[in-house]
């Protein structure tokens, strides 16, 4: 059945292109960094430092693997693999290229924003589960965060799906083909944007880590190879979002000469550089900075965003 | 020849599981690969290098649980206009005032909300 | 980004220009009163008030234990918090993690084997540390530091504050969570360092005082490169501005953030900066003179809302102002010796001990013997770039002091945090620790 093999093909390739990709940005993250900051980085194994991954995964796994005895066992194992699977199965529905997605589920979107609400668990179970203070200060201020941001992430995805009239991301792909959504959704982009940094938990609304405040939040009791997916989950996270975003607002495969893929690749590539770089040159918010800021400013911009969209939709 | 639908949810589930799998063969061979060792001091919680005071697990102030609720609320709302969003062309004008309407009802309790100061820190 | 100071004073002018706010306060007016900014004190309690939260009675608190093993207490403070939420309710400092008896030590060194000790201070700024004992040891021995030997200390001295506070502001960014900036003034206090290795071949701890001047002359090459890099750090200072005064979060994180009143300060002996940006003008540079400060022209930086933020701002004045005073030390460097010929108190020259039989005898009394101090006791105070530092020496004659005391200004820093983070939130009070700068061989000594 050469349909079967196709969908396994996609399966494979949509689950193994995240994960190289986010095992690829932990060295690129602390390559680039360095860079910017004036130092090395990692430039040891292999030639550039880009075997630093597999050093990195041997070391993790050579790790004790510690439960904790006072955690609660079973939701302390189960935290990352919550995490991982989550983030993975959002992959099903991102198309590479034309006809190239594990699922064209025609509630796509809804199915994204579905499984990034399964992350909030993840993470707040994790900070919970461990049974110790600084994990449970970052597992509270992860949860308000992601479920205040959870919010308007998903509003602010609405005025794309109501330029194109469907939660499907391959038709959204294809009605961005005069212009990108980028220009007349600037807003919604900007929005998503910020939503995506905050529930990937990136600089500067890293706070359920902040390492200077608590030390390394909800992860702090984590070991091995369970702190490793948190670690590549956050990758994955950052991924994800930019792969949404590249088709949501950058038209997605959509561009000249290339076969489509690597347009994709390269416009995620890009937006995933952005995302390290903002890391590079903010501070971090305050904790009710970032809930005002998220309540009181983004979600009223979403709704008039919103508004706005849909009357100018209606009058053209 | 099966369903679209069918088709969907096997692949649905293909790719669930094998993400599922992942997580669970990272861990298993974290578990098989790792050295033990026990060691009574190890098994304390971290508290920056000093011996807890009190448990993890004493009832402590959750500020922004109010938050949650409103979560409920919005994300409500947002179910209501997801169908909106998507069959906007179809509704017309009559669905955009409606919606207006909508949101300024929800908007009055969320400037309520606001003036209570639920997004402040407490 | 290229960081030579030889090459990139050109590009860096530019910027300066660029900026508006700052040229002129690097001319004078560092303390003349400006108008609007400069609230009351009823007006800073409010503020205080309005920042901080109220703790309703009863509250369910969380006990938790930052430090000593942590990222942002600078060593290994530890100050155990009530929590309330996310509110600190109250806090207990702890100190002593680092305690290696240095003043118990002092007690059984000669008092030229009592300088490397004091390197291990304020490990930050080794020669404040230095110079603040050899002040007081020379008071005890009634010495005189010959003109080139106190102008030679006033360059150190200086030194030593602005690489302590490029560190600071490095370290307090960091705290707030960008590591970039971090970099950037590490790389920018190299040159200090290199200054600090061409002067005496250490980089960190110098041990670079002696009693009665300093351990060596300036080296041939010194003030070429110290005048270049004093016209170049103005220039950086006003690209750090820049970049932290036009971040929104940083200025959110910090303005308004840890207001501490002149009058706390004074309850809680907070000196330095921290007192300096409560609106009061007090510098013992100024107040009380010592080294060549009485025959240098310089400002004390002085702000007047006592928050975190101008904390930053009077450090980023005082960069300003150490370069100005180097330059002129540079200028004005008189010729003669740089340590005093007083024999029974002051290490001979290395060069002539295998030499002359006298240095070598010199040499042998003041290694084996140490300098013989009359009876009586010390204390004096100077400037360091935390606050000021007290010494106090009890002798009981011969050549090691019967009792060396230190008051250090990060113990009293580190002892006011509570008080100043009562009220903020968690992350409020990492950067607040920052913007006191406490280093912990300081405060536990």
């Amino acid at each position: 059945m050469p349909d079967t093999a196709w969908h396994i093909i996609e399966v494979v390739v949509m689950l193994l292109l995240p994960l190289l990709m986010a095992g690829g940005l932990t060295v690129v993250e602390r390559r680039l960094l360095g860079q910017l900051q004036d130092r090395y980085g990692p430039n040891r194994v292999g030639v550039m430092g880009e075997m630093q991954v597999l050093a990195d995964a041997v070391k993790l796994l050579g790790k004790e693997d510690w439960i904790p005895p006072f955690a609660d066992r079973p939701v302390f194992v189960a935290a990352p693999a919550i995490i991982l699977m989550s983030v993975l199965a959002s992959f099903a529905v991102i198309p590479l290229t034309s006809g190239f997605a594990v699922a064209d589920l025609n509630v796509g979107l809804l199915f994204f924003l579905a499984m990034s609400s399964l992350g909030v668990y993840s993470v707040a179970l994790a900070g919970w589960s461990s049974r110790s203070k600084y994990p449970l200060l970052g597992g509270l201020r992860a949860a308000a965060q992601l479920l205040g941001y959870e919010v308007f992430m998903g509003m602010s995805l609405l005025g794309v799906v109501m330029m194109a009239g469907s939660f499907d991301l391959s038709t959204i792909v294809e009605g961005q083909r005069g212009l990108w959504y980028v220009g007349p959704q600037f807003v919604g982009f900007v929005v998503f944007f910020i939503a995506g940094l905050a529930e990937t938990r990136r600089t500067p609304f890293d706070l359920p880590e902040a390492e200077s405040e608590l030390v390394a939040g909800y992860h702090a009791e984590y070991s091995a190879m369970k702190f490793g997916i948190f670690y590549v989950g956050e990758y994955l996270g950052i991924t994800l979002v930019s792969a949404l975003m590249t088709v949501l607002f950058f038209g997605g495969w959509l561009g000249p000469i290339l076969p489509g893929w690597t347009w994709f690749l390269l416009k995620t590539s890009i937006l995933i550089l952005v995302v390290i770089v903002v890391r590079a040159a903010l501070p971090r918010v305050r904790y009710d900075q970032l809930m005002s800021f998220g309540w009181k400013v983004m979600l009223p911009l979403t709704l008039i965003n919103l508004l706005v969209t849909a009357a100018v939709i209606l009058a053209t | 020849m099966v369903s679209p639908t069918i088709d969907l949810v096997i692949e649905f589930a293909l790719m669930l599981a094998i993400g599922a799998a992942m997580a669970i063969l990272f861990l298993f061979i974290s578990h098989l690969l790792a050295p033990k060792s026990k060691n009574p001091n190890k098994d304390q919680p971290y508290e920056c290098g000093v011996v807890p005071e009190s448990d993890a697990r004493a009832p402590m102030n959750v500020h922004y649980y109010l938050v949650a609720v409103l979560f409920v609320l919005f994300d409500l709302e947002a179910v209501f206009i997801y169908p909106w969003a998507i069959s906007l062309r179809e509704l017309g004008t009559s669905a955009l005032v409606e919606m207006f309407v909508f949101i300024v009802i929800l908007l009055v309790g969320y400037f309520y909300a606001w003036k209570k100061g639920v997004f402040e820190w407490e | 980004m290229s960081a030579d100071p030889h090459t990139d004073t050109h590009g860096a002018a530019v910027d300066t220009h660029g900026h508006d706010s700052h040229g002129h306060d690097a001319h004078g007016n560092g303390c003349a009163p400006a108008g609007p900014k400069r609230p009351t004190t009823e007006e800073l309690i409010a503020r205080k008030a309005a920042t901080r939260q109220e703790i309703e009675p009863g509250a369910d608190l969380m006990t938790i234990s930052i430090g000593p093993q942590h990222p942002s207490t600078h060593g290994v403070y530890r100050i155990v918090l009530d929590l309330d939420g996310e509110i600190i309710v109250d806090g207990r400092p702890e100190v002593g993690n680092l305690h290696r008896g240095i003043e118990k030590l002092c007690e059984n060194r000669t008092y030229h084997q009592i300088v490397p000790l004091t390197d291990r201070l304020d490990y930050i700024a080794s020669f404040a540390m230095n110079h603040g004992f050899c002040e007081a040891a020379e008071k005890l021995m009634g010495l005189e530091v010959p003109d080139r030997g106190r102008y030679i200390r006033t360059i150190a001295h200086e030194l030593a504050r602005l690489s302590n506070h490029i560190l600071w502001l490095g370290i307090h960014v960091m705290d707030l969570g960008t590591q970039t900036f971090f970099c950037i003034c590490f790389r920018d206090r190299e040159y200090i360092l290199d200054l600090w290795e061409m002067l005496c071949g250490a980089r960190l701890t110098h041990s670079f005082a002696r009693i009665g001047g300093v351990a060596k002359d300036l080296p041939d090459g010194f003030e070429y490169r110290c005048r270049k890099v004093m016209e170049f750090l103005p220039k950086r200072v006003a690209e750090y501005e820049r970049i932290v005064k036009n971040n929104r979060i940083y200025y959110k994180r910090a303005k308004g953030v840890g207001v501490f009143t002149a009058e706390d300060c004074y309850a809680w002996r907070v000196t330095g900066p921290p007192l300096r940006s409560a609106g009061i003008a007090r510098d013992l540079r100024k107040d009380e003179p010592y080294a060549a400060y009485g025959e240098v022209d310089f400002d004390v930086a002085v702000e007047y809302n006592a928050d975190v933020y101008d904390r930053f701002l009077v450090r980023m004045k005082e960069i300003r102002e150490s370069c100005k005073i180097i330059l002129q030390c540079l200028d004005q460097m008189p010729d003669g010796d740089f340590i005093s010929k007083d024999a029974g108190h002051v290490l001979p020259r290395k060069s002539e001990v295998m030499r002359q039989s006298g240095a070598m005898i010199q040499d042998f009394n003041q290694v084996f013997r140490g300098p013989q101090a009359p009876k009586g006791e010390v204390y004096r105070a100077i400037e360091v770039p935390k606050g000021e530092m007290g010494v106090y020496i009890r002798s009981e004659g011969g050549g090691k002091p019967a009792r060396v005391r230190f008051t250090t200004p990060s113990f009293y820093h580190g002892q006011a945090l509570p008080a100043l983070a009562k009220g903020e939130m968690i992350a409020d009070m990492v950067a607040i620790f920052a913007s006191i700068d406490v280093v912990l061989g300081d405060c536990d000594r």
